[in-house]
């Protein structure tokens, strides 16, 4: 634990940091563009110089020099200020003056520095030097000429993302950074434009869109995969602009899946505005809301509840289970499902569903059992976890069921292995993907899965991967199938039959919908997609960026996204319209605003009360013991860039589609072998 | 000013492998490092791509020799565009690499590149008509001591001036090969004085 001092203040800091964290510890800011803390030290932009005692009479560079005991550090001198302006004046040379037309303006690390370190005036009097652009994919524009050098794009990508495609090539003042034309095939890429110091990397369907200062804020949840990734959403009036990560150590540190990051633009299409009710001629006819929610509540009131039944989608808040929970319960109706995919979960113990150890918790792990799952696609952001945790070396990951390239080698084994692979291990995980539970022998696979997983008082290694952002909140509300009721496959099976003659979908649209033909279809959600094809009544809800709401992640993290803009048109809170429907039906719920919804919520599911909280759950009980079908396992994320109703709408998700096609999900990773 | 070399399609050829002899030379490369970081091999593997290949690597290769190593092909790429003597385009037969680094510099590299100039009639990056020539111009080449100099192929030229300079290319233009190493009549890299403890008797 070296001891130094940072202008004049005493910090102790680690043994192995640097100078720079030691500046950090002593509250010393310290100018840095290729130092980052998740990244390898490159040392290569020289801005974070600063003057150390003992030592030769010049200038060092904090971020690779190791603090050591006694040194006395300057961060504020003359020599530290001449020093870094001189570093600022050779970064500037080549650096184009095209900060009123970069994207990055505004939220430049080498605009805001340059103002603390630039000098008014160029020295330099040679021609610049000028870069072509290069592609990289639809999601990255490039501007290399702006390029500094720092090399934080090809780290990222060869340490975090695990997929080494940027390069930089050439040296002196002809090196390029490079992907040699090729579009980026990670799920991580967007990062990189949040890593770039300057305006080289910026984002494509964002060019040219606003200036930081003209956005909105809003910090929130990202509901694309079940990681419940720490997000800020990014609008200029009604419109979502984008999206860009916040910090959260322990879901997805800084980084975001790029799905997250740039699927928003798929919530200006096909958005469902009003309420439409399908006229004696088949075709939908805008309404009003009033006259929605009465034929909602005729069709309600004249169809038995045995013949009703309700799913709930993969985005769904847990205020809406709990408000359509209650008003359907309220009229006897036990056909409630959350689980579109035919997850075999049933409620059950919480530590049977969620993932025990967290999702940092893989970083305490020995050793990996993935069953039926690939993380690369289902969640990107756990992935590269996975990843820093096998780069930490003394890690051995096993896979049942596909051996695609997860970024870090993995073991292909069967069941009959799978014991002998955890043989040993001191904290070893067990995770189930969704796709093994989706199976027709889901269960079974669960039972085995807990027969593997290490449990014990200060371990519990049984983890379930969620796909679908709104599936640990439904368990957790139960809004499952009651007494007597059918699940998912079973209405769907029934409407197909004519048994099931009213189906109400809260955002559901990754089923069969051509089952529920003939079945009279109540589409409540925010995005015109499967389910809304087949409605009789379409109530326009709201999509994540409309509403507050809670979502619980796959570790089973209660966290609250917020409303960054209003639904458009005519839409509302999902809860609201099952509340207004309520009052439609003459039985109205017990809440008046969200507040009211959330005490009976949270008084219902503690769990959901504890934001930001995460434990394992309790453990019990859970799966059932039977044969397991020798087909191998496959994840249940088919296509990574679409999963949703929102990414399905997005034009950029779809030119990712056309860059990388099936590279980016069944050959790329090779799930489904 | 910026923008790499790099040999259009339709000069690179579909597939790369090495042949027989170059195989037997892998072998013995790779086997110089250690199992686990066999990518050390990258450079000499480059190398012995570039030889066989008429004198420049083409992409194929860097390809074969990334997958050959077991590493990304954009870390081979890294390596085939920094170094300045591999060729990533078809070349000069003779490929005249001048030094302008500071030594060189200093010591009269602007009379032996202006002599290069003018004799081959090409400049920097360029190939003479005849395909016997191309010019290069690179970073100090670690011969300071013998400055300015040349490399023409694999062999340095040293201690020149202009008119030893158009001598050296006169020669390979006649299909000679000049001896190599100093053109000043000193002997390796001896002090240019023969009697060092003669005047600067200090030194």
């Amino acid at each position: 634990m070296p001891k130094l001092k940072v202008d004049g203040v005493e910090v102790e800091v680690p043994k192995g940091a640097t100078v720079l964290q030691a500046c950090e510890a002593a509250g010393k800011e310290v100018p840095r563009f290729c130092y980052h803390d998740r990244l390898s030290i490159a040392g290569n932009c020289r801005m974070c110089l600063v003057e150390i005692k003992p030592g030769p009479p010049k200038p060092a560079a904090s971020c690779a020099m190791p603090a050591g005991d006694n040194m006395e550090v300057f961060t504020d001198s003359p020599m530290v200020h001449h020093a870094r302006k001189g570093v600022m004046e050779m970064l500037l040379i080549n650096h184009p003056l095209d900060c009123p037309i970069c994207d990055q303006g505004g939220e430049c690390d080498l605009q805001d520095q340059a103002m603390g370190y630039g000098v008014a005036s160029s020295r330099y009097d040679d021609v610049k030097r000028a870069v072509t652009e290069k592609h990289m994919g639809p999601l990255i524009k490039t501007f290399m000429t702006r390029c500094i050098h720092c090399t934080r794009c090809v780290r990222f990508m060869d340490e975090i993302a695990g997929v080494p495609a940027i390069g930089a090539l050439g040296r002196g003042e002809h090196m390029e950074i490079s992907t040699l034309e090729a579009g980026i095939a990670s799920e991580l890429s967007g990062n990189i434009i949040d890593l770039c110091p300057v305006g080289a990397l910026t984002s494509k369907p964002y060019a040219f869109i606003a200036r930081p200062w003209e956005l909105t804020k809003t910090e929130s949840i990202d509901v694309m995969d079940a990681v419940g990734s720490n997000i800020r959403i990014d609008a200029r009036g009604p419109e979502v602009l984008r999206v860009l990560p916040r910090l959260h150590e322990d879901v997805n540190e800084e980084w975001i899946s790029d799905k997250t990051r740039f699927a928003v633009d798929g919530l200006k299409r096909q958005r469902l505005d009003r309420a439409y009710v399908r006229g004696a001629d088949g075709k939908l006819k805008p309404t009003s809301w009033q006259a929605a929610l009465n034929v909602v509540a005729d069709k309600l009131k004249a169809t038995d509840a045995a013949a009703t039944g309700v799913i709930a989608g993969d985005q769904t808040d847990c205020e809406t289970l709990f408000a359509a929970k209650s008003l359907f319960h309220g009229l006897g109706v036990q056909n409630l499902d959350c689980r579109q995919d035919g997850a075999k979960l049933n409620g059950g113990p919480r530590g049977g569903y969620i993932l025990n150890a967290g999702l940092a918790g893989v970083e305490a792990a020995d050793r990996l059992l993935l069953i039926g799952c690939n993380p690369r696609i289902e969640a990107a952001v756990f992935n590269a976890r996975i990843r820093k945790r096998w780069l930490a070396g003394g890690f051995k990951v096993g896979v049942i069921g596909h051996t695609g390239d997860l970024t870090y080698p993995a073991e292909a084994i069967d069941f009959d292995g799978a014991a002998d692979f955890l043989e040993g291990a001191e904290r070893p995980l067990t995770i189930v993907g969704a796709g093994a539970l989706a199976r027709a022998d889901g269960a079974a696979i669960l039972a085995q899965a807990r027969a593997l997983a290490s449990v014990s008082e200060d371990w519990n290694g049984f983890g379930v991967l969620h796909t679908a952002a709104s599936r640990v909140g439904g368990l957790d509300l139960g809004f499952l199938p009651g007494e007597g009721g059918l699940d998912v496959a079973g209405m769907l099976d029934a409407a197909a039959s004519g048994a099931l003659k009213t189906v109400y979908l809260l955002g559901a649209d990754e089923l069969d919908a051509a089952k529920l033909a003939d079945a009279f279809v109540i589409y409540q959600g925010a995005i015109g997609d499967a389910g809304a094809h087949v409605a009789d009544v379409i109530l326009p809800g709201a999509a994540y960026t409309e509403k507050d709401g809670t979502y619980v992640n796959t570790e089973g993290r209660a966290q609250r996204a917020m409303r960054a803009v209003f639904p458009p048109g005519e839409g509302r809170e999902d809860w609201s319209i099952l509340r207004a429907l309520s009052g439609a039906l003459g039985a109205p719920l017990p809440f008046d605003d969200l507040r009211q919804l959330r005490e009976a919520m949270i008084a219902a599911c503690p769990a959901l009360g504890a934001i930001d909280a995460q434990a394992p759950g309790d453990w019990g009980s859970f799966g059932v013991e039977g044969p397991i079908d020798p087909a191998p396992l496959a994840s249940g994320v088919l296509n990574f860039y679409m999963t949703d109703p929102i990414s399905r709408a997005s034009a950029t998700m779809a030119k990712c589609m056309a860059e990388f096609g099936g590279k980016a999900t069944s050959e790329r990773t090779e799930a489904h072998g | 000013m910026s923008g790499l070399d790099i040999a259009g399609d339709d000069l690179q050829p579909k597939s790369f492998e090495f042949g027989p002899a170059e195989l037997e030379r892998v072998n013995v490369i790779i086997a110089k490092y250690p199992a686990a970081k066999k990518q050390s091999a990258v450079m000499p593997l480059l190398d012995l791509a570039q030889r066989q290949h008429g004198g420049w690597i083409p992409r194929a290769a860097i390809e074969y020799i990334a997958d050959m190593l077991e590493m990304p092909s954009i870390r081979v790429w890294e390596v085939a565009t920094f170094y300045t003597m591999y060729f990533l385009a078809p070349k000069g037969k003779h490929k005249v690499q001048v030094c302008t680094t500071t030594p060189c510099w200093l010591r009269g590299s602007d009379d032996v590149v202006a002599a290069c100039k003018s004799h081959l009639g090409i400049g920097f990056g360029q190939v003479t008509t005849d395909g016997l020539f191309s010019l290069h111009e690179v970073e100090c080449l670690g011969a300071c001591v013998n400055a300015p100099m040349i490399q023409i192929d694999d062999d340095f030229y040293e201690d020149l001036d202009a008119a030893s300079t158009a001598r050296i290319l006169d020669a390979f233009k006649a299909g000679e090969r000049p001896k190599p190493g100093p053109q000043n009549g000193r002997h390796g890299s001896e002090p240019a004085k023969a009697d060092p403890s003669g005047d600067d008797a200090q030194c």
